[in-house]
């Protein structure tokens, strides 16, 4: 019978339409700024800086090294490294970045820079209201922008932030080792800052 | 007469209507319109409602993206890759990676294979999902059948963020393996989704496939013949919906396809009515080789030790890696030189490549004809135009 075929796939239109009042399977509509689908752990955006403790200046993790800016495929990453050093999350003396900048319009979110990064210093964030009225200066991020608690990472990212930190811990021990085989006094007199920043970030997890 | 454009005058002239019989009308389609899936452009003559020429205009979205990887590192390019088929990205990377992967001699662990095969496969069921959506959408079937195709790609999509990161530029391949291994529950997670994915499938098919409106604008509409299709160089569901068995799983049996019993569904008459059954029950086949690769994936490592992600040089050589695509067979074609960059850096686009018979197809049916056939190829601009 000429028609039939449009009948069954009615049927199959009301089943999809009245089984929305009953099924949550069918009703997958979200009331977006109302309603929120609970945050992925693994989503990526845009990239941040993470820094030890509460000083974001003196806990920067970023050694100022350039392999990101170098191997960021669209090259949206900018660095001039400082002059002088401090002491970095494993405790040893190194360069910090006088600028930083990351500008989100050029930025792909292709999470290369976190990959190659050694310092476990540059990672993803999952912040994704960004919208500004202001293309250039608002979509030039510099280091204060970027700048994140390692506190912060470990909310959005628990699992990697833990093998981030077990990571870093491992360091900081062999680091400490050397320098204590090497020269006692010299390390107490370095290490005390670095090492408060890095045992205060891990116990908030 | 003088108020028309040269270039419109000649298309005319070169097709004999300069004698007056009958009126020839140009009508460009596109670029900007929802039909042609991105920035594409169809510049029709028409003689009535019947097509009697067609050349496709593409280029809209160039980007320059071979050039670009020359000139950046192997890693570098790997999530430009993402950006030629959007809607399958992690199949993208993966022709990409076994190109490298051929050219520079890695191994990939057992447990990346399988990983790769899963996500292949869910890119393919997503694909084609949304495929037969835009097709009904074009069809004149307004909503529900894409947005009952969504629903579901969007399951898809949900696992792709939660593995990678990123629902669709997701950059997780890598030469030797993948980036990251599974986080947990998402094998649980991926094997529900599997296992409700048939309902949609049988659903969708109640809802369309003897639709007697479906069936009068596809079958026999726009037929590409066998020796066209193999003459044409096309690929994927196109080529077998005319009747030719030739899948790359099956004939390369790259990666670990040769594990996995599945079969490769072929239409009889290459019409837009096979072509749409072809991805039906290609979906099918996915979810089977889906259920065999969820039950087997064993443990172990995602990565080959040996292979450096910074400083990757690989020697020397050439190498051509292809995989089928859920568009039809995707290759990288590499020239190294020994340097951190290629030398040469070539995509074949199955999307392109498919391109090049649409005028064959569309000679002799009318406009909104045409709108399903060239709807049926499937193509993504993105990958297109590079």
């Amino acid at each position: 019978m000429l028609g039939e075929g449009i009948a069954k796939g009615f049927v199959e239109t009301a089943r999809n339409f009245f089984g929305s009042y009953l099924s949550k399977d069918r009703l997958t509509t979200v009331q977006y700024p109302e309603e929120r689908l609970p945050q992925i752990e693994a989503t990526r955006d845009f990239p941040f800086l993470v820094y030890d403790g509460d000083d974001w200046q003196a806990g920067l993790r970023c050694v100022g090294c350039q392999i990101c800016e170098k191997e960021c495929p669209p090259k949206c990453i900018y660095i001039e490294k400082s002059k002088d050093k401090k002491p970095d999350a494993v405790g040893k003396l190194q360069f910090f970045p006088a600028v930083f900048n990351i500008d989100v319009s050029v930025c792909m979110s292709c999470q290369i820079c976190v990959e190659v990064c050694p310092f476990e210093a540059i990672k993803m964030d999952t912040e994704f209201e960004l919208s500004t009225d202001d293309r250039f200066g608002g979509l030039l991020w510099d280091k204060a922008r970027l700048s994140k608690s390692n506190a912060y990472y470990g909310k959005i990212h628990p699992t990697d932030a833990a093998v981030s930190d077990a990571l870093l811990a491992e360091e900081k021990a062999k680091a400490e080792a050397k320098a204590k085989a090497a020269n006692e006094p010299m390390a107490n007199s370095t290490l005390p800052n670095a090492l408060q920043a890095v045992s205060g970030a891990s116990s908030t997890q | 007469m003088e108020m028309n454009a040269p270039a419109v005058q000649d298309l005319i002239a070169n097709d004999g209507a300069a004698n007056g019989d009958e009126a020839l009308l140009e009508l460009s389609l596109g670029p900007h319109h929802p039909s042609t899936h991105g920035v594409f452009r169809m510049d029709v003559v028409l003689d009535g409602e019947r097509v009697v020429k067609l050349k496709p205009v593409f280029g809209y979205l160039h980007r320059n993206h071979e050039k670009i990887a020359e000139s950046t590192s192997y890693l570098g390019s790997m999530p430009y890759t993402d950006r030629l088929d959007y809607i399958g990205s992690l199949t993208n990377n993966w022709a990409y990676a076994l190109a490298v992967e051929k050219l520079a001699g890695v191994q990939v662990p057992e447990r990346a294979e399988y990983i790769r095969v899963i996500t292949a496969e869910l890119t393919r069921l997503q694909n084609h999902a949304s495929t037969i959506g835009f097709l009904t959408q074009e069809m004149g079937a307004s909503g529900s059948p894409l947005m009952y195709s969504f629903r579901e790609r969007e399951k898809i999509l949900d696992l792709f963020e939660s593995l990678t990161g990123s629902r669709m530029m997701c950059n997780y391949m890598r030469f030797g393996g993948c980036r990251v291994d599974l986080p947990s529950g998402w094998l649980e997670q991926t094997r529900k989704v599997v296992a409700e994915f048939p309902r949609f499938l049988d659903e969708f098919e109640r809802l369309l496939a003897g639709n007697e409106i479906l069936l009068a604008r596809t079958q026999g509409v726009g037929v590409l013949s066998r020796d066209l299709a193999i003459q044409g160089g096309v690929t994927g569901p196109i080529l077998r919906a005319s009747g030719v068995n030739y899948d790359i799983r099956k004939v390369d049996k790259y990666g670990i396809y040769d594990r996995f019993d599945f079969r490769v569904p072929i239409g009889e008459h290459g019409d837009v009515y096979d072509r749409y059954m072809v991805r039906m029950l290609e979906m099918r086949e996915s979810l089977k080789i889906l259920g065999q690769a969820l039950r087997d994936i064993p443990p172990g490592a995602i990565m080959d030790t040996k292979t450096k992600i910074r400083g990757f040089r690989p020697k020397a050589g050439e190498a051509y890696g292809r995989i089928e695509s859920p568009k039809g067979e995707l290759g990288f074609f590499l020239i190294s030189d020994g340097s951190p960059n290629p030398y040469r850096y070539r995509v074949r686009p199955p999307s392109l490549i498919n391109l090049t018979v649409l005028e064959d197809m569309c000679l002799g049916s009318n406009v909104s004809d045409t709108i399903v056939i060239f709807g049926t190829i499937d193509i993504v601009l993105g990958e297109v135009d590079r």
